[in-house]
């Protein structure tokens, strides 16, 4: 079995290159139907993000944030280009494929935590492995994993409006991460956290892409998470207005 | 089991919304059933009669009565084994509320009835009382009546005071046999009147005619009227069932308004809980579209909103279909003079069942479609 949470790259990837980043973008566009219009919303988008980079998107609301990540996490669809991680071509995938792409090498992290208000938090945690072909026990033992890493051991059988946001966010965080995926994506994770919890759920993606090897993409507006990324990329009406290639330089 | 851990906890999310879905099914469940039940009594009789009682009338019209004479001429008829008669007496117990069917029969009137089932002593007793009558065990225990109690009904067709002294009570042999009928002599009531009122007196309202085989009903039928056409008093002989039919004939459009209603109101219901459960899904879209970015599929998703909708009114099925019971057995004991018999039959349940049912599946499947359908992307968006 392998080991929980053990540094590495996409689980899919094959024979791992070293030069091949995780996650290459190349001339991706989208648009947007409103009406009779198409609103073109991403234009001719290239990057690319290497294994255990810790990427910040930014850019004024509107400017295709959201999108651009629901693309790279394979939630939304793309007009044109291509979207290679860990070697596989995800734009061509079916819905089904997609989904169970998604459950196998993303973990996602909400602005507003999206926990299933029903849930405890242990079952909140658990949703993504029932997916899985694992055992209660061996499921028990991944959700105990986590929650633990997340330092809330002592709340798994509360419901999340028992528990704060900074807690709740951190309980989706250990959704996030339960099924081990190589990358991690977030949209304004720390958008509804005052100050300190903000900082607890940075210290706690920082940890992810460190000692886990995780590649967090976060979309954010605040420049003092951005400060914690490796890199950040701005975006301004669909078009990348930094430099898009990857610096060796990082950590 | 997770999951119907995941639709239990969902609909104990409003527990108020909840509660009046489901308490609005099971009141529509129960009027559906009691409306039911209602439709089916009205062909009960029909339904319960014999296939080899003939009933033979005057041919203008029920409320004229045919000479006595005809008895025995009737049964020289090929095929005829009995003949009794019976009049229709109209007497008033006490005041106009207490009705219940009571006729002036002939002796061997019960014998063509062999579901109102009496003592062989019972039998007896009345048949040597000239005031003695018989009367149904529900119209006995409803007054409380027993054997020996004298009994004065208030003669509305034919005036006066009548005298009786209760010497019967039967029962009945079917679930569905009316126990709540009154009989005393015709030679009683024929005495009195050849005293009081000569004219109207050796008349009677109906024969019953037995025959040995369904089969034969209908040749015995047509020899009987054959036998006195052109005569003062033309008769029209049916079986007992058409006889009843013919009753049922006249009221057929309310049974028919009935019917209509019973189905209105389940599809009343219906549209209150697809706009319910509608508003549901809707609130939880964005869990819904959770779900599916984790990687959730349709079945899972679709599985979780239909099964909600299901089991809230499924929940209010049974407890309607729990609920009829008492509520028709009220009708039965409170009622009886309109319903004798008010039974929920095994058919009138699985009705109800079958639209819980429909109700659940009706309400559920426009909210399971959205939910399936929706695009995670745009499912995420609607939060906040
Ligand atoms: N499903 C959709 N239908 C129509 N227009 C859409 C849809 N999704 C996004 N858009 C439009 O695309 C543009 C970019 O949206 P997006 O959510 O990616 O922005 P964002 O950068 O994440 O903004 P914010 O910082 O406010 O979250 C917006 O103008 C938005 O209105
Ligand atoms: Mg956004």
């Amino acid at each position: 079995m392998t080991l929980l949470l053990q540094p590495g790259p996409c689980r899919r990837s094959g024979e791992k290159m070293d030069s091949e980043p995780l996650v290459r973008i190349t001339g991706v566009a989208k648009s947007y139907r409103r009406g009779s219009q198409l609103v073109p919303v991403l234009e001719d988008i290239t990057f690319a993000i290497p294994s255990g980079e810790f990427l910040a998107l930014m850019g004024p609301s509107g400017s295709g944030k959201s999108t651009l990540l629901n693309l790279i996490a394979g939630i939304d669809t793309v007009d044109s280009g291509s979207i290679l991680i860990g070697g596989e071509e995800i734009t061509g995938l079916s819905e089904q494929e997609m989904a169970a792409w998604r459950s196998m090498n993303v973990g996602f992290i909400f602005q507003f935590y999206n926990l299933i208000p029903v849930l405890t938090a242990f079952e909140n945690v658990e949703l993504p492995l029932l997916l899985t072909g694992l055992s209660r026990r061996e499921r028990r033992s991944h959700v105990d994993t986590v929650l633990e890493l997340v330092g809330l051991s002592d709340r798994m059988d509360h419901y999340p409006g028992q528990l704060s946001g900074g807690q709740q966010q951190r309980v989706a965080i250990a959704r996030a991460i339960v099924t081990d995926p190589a990358i991690i994506v977030a949209d304004e994770p720390t958008g509804d956290l005052d100050r300190v919890s903000a900082g607890d759920i940075l210290l706690l993606l920082d940890r992810l892409v460190r000692e886990f090897g995780k590649t967090v993409i976060m979309v954010t507006h605040d420049p003092r998470a951005a400060e914690k990324a490796h890199r950040v990329i701005h975006l301004e009406k669909g078009l990348l207005v930094t430099d898009p290639g990857f610096h060796d330089s990082h950590h | 089991m997770f999951f119907l851990k995941l639709i239990i906890r969902n609909t104990m999310r409003h527990p108020l919304r909840s509660l009046l879905t489901v308490a609005g099914v099971a009141i529509a469940i129960i009027a559906f059933g009691l409306l039911r039940t209602l439709v089916e009594l009205w062909y009960l009789g029909a339904e319960s009669s014999s296939a080899t009682r003939l009933i033979t009338r005057s041919s203008i019209s029920l409320v004229f009565s045919l000479p006595i004479s005809y008895r025995d001429k009737i049964r020289q008829v090929p095929d005829v084994t009995a003949v009794a008669n019976a009049n229709w007496f109209g007497g008033i117990y006490k005041t106009e509320k207490n009705f219940f069917p009571n006729f002036a029969v002939s002796d061997n009137y019960l014998d063509l009835y062999p579901e109102f089932m009496l003592s062989g002593d019972e039998l007896k007793g009345f048949r040597m009382d000239r005031k003695g009558a018989v009367a149904g065990r529900k119209l006995a225990l409803k007054h409380g009546w027993k054997l020996g109690d004298q009994i004065t009904l208030k003669g509305t067709i034919f005036p006066g005071e009548w005298d009786f002294v209760l010497r019967g009570i039967y029962r009945g042999s079917e679930r569905t046999t009316d126990e709540t009928q009154f009989f005393f002599h015709w030679d009683y009531l024929n005495e009195t009147l050849k005293r009081t009122i000569p004219r109207r007196a050796d008349q009677t309202g109906i024969f019953l005619v037995g025959v040995k085989r369904p089969e034969q009903a209908a040749e015995v039928a047509q020899s009987v009227d054959d036998q006195f056409r052109n005569s003062l008093a033309e008769t029209l002989t049916e079986t007992e069932k058409a006889f009843q039919l013919s009753f049922v004939a006249m009221t057929e459009a309310i049974v028919i308004a009935i019917q209509i209603v019973s189905y209105v109101v389940i599809v009343i219901i219906m549209v209150v809980a697809a706009n319910t459960m509608a508003m549901t899904a809707r609130e939880r879209i964005s869990e819904y579209a959770t779900l599916k970015t984790l990687g959730f599929g349709s079945i899972h998703i679709g599985g979780v909103i239909f099964g909600e909708s299901l089991a809230v009114s499924l929940a209010g099925g049974l407890i309607g279909i729990a609920a009829t019971y008492p509520a028709a057995h009220w009708i039965e004991s409170e009622l009886s003079q309109f319903f004798p018999v008010f039974r929920v039959t095994g058919e009138t349940v699985l009705l109800d069942l079958l639209a819980a049912l429909v109700v659940g599946c009706v309400a559920g499947v426009f909210p399971t479609w959205r939910g399936v359908t929706i695009k995670v992307a745009d499912g995420l968006r609607r939060i906040g």
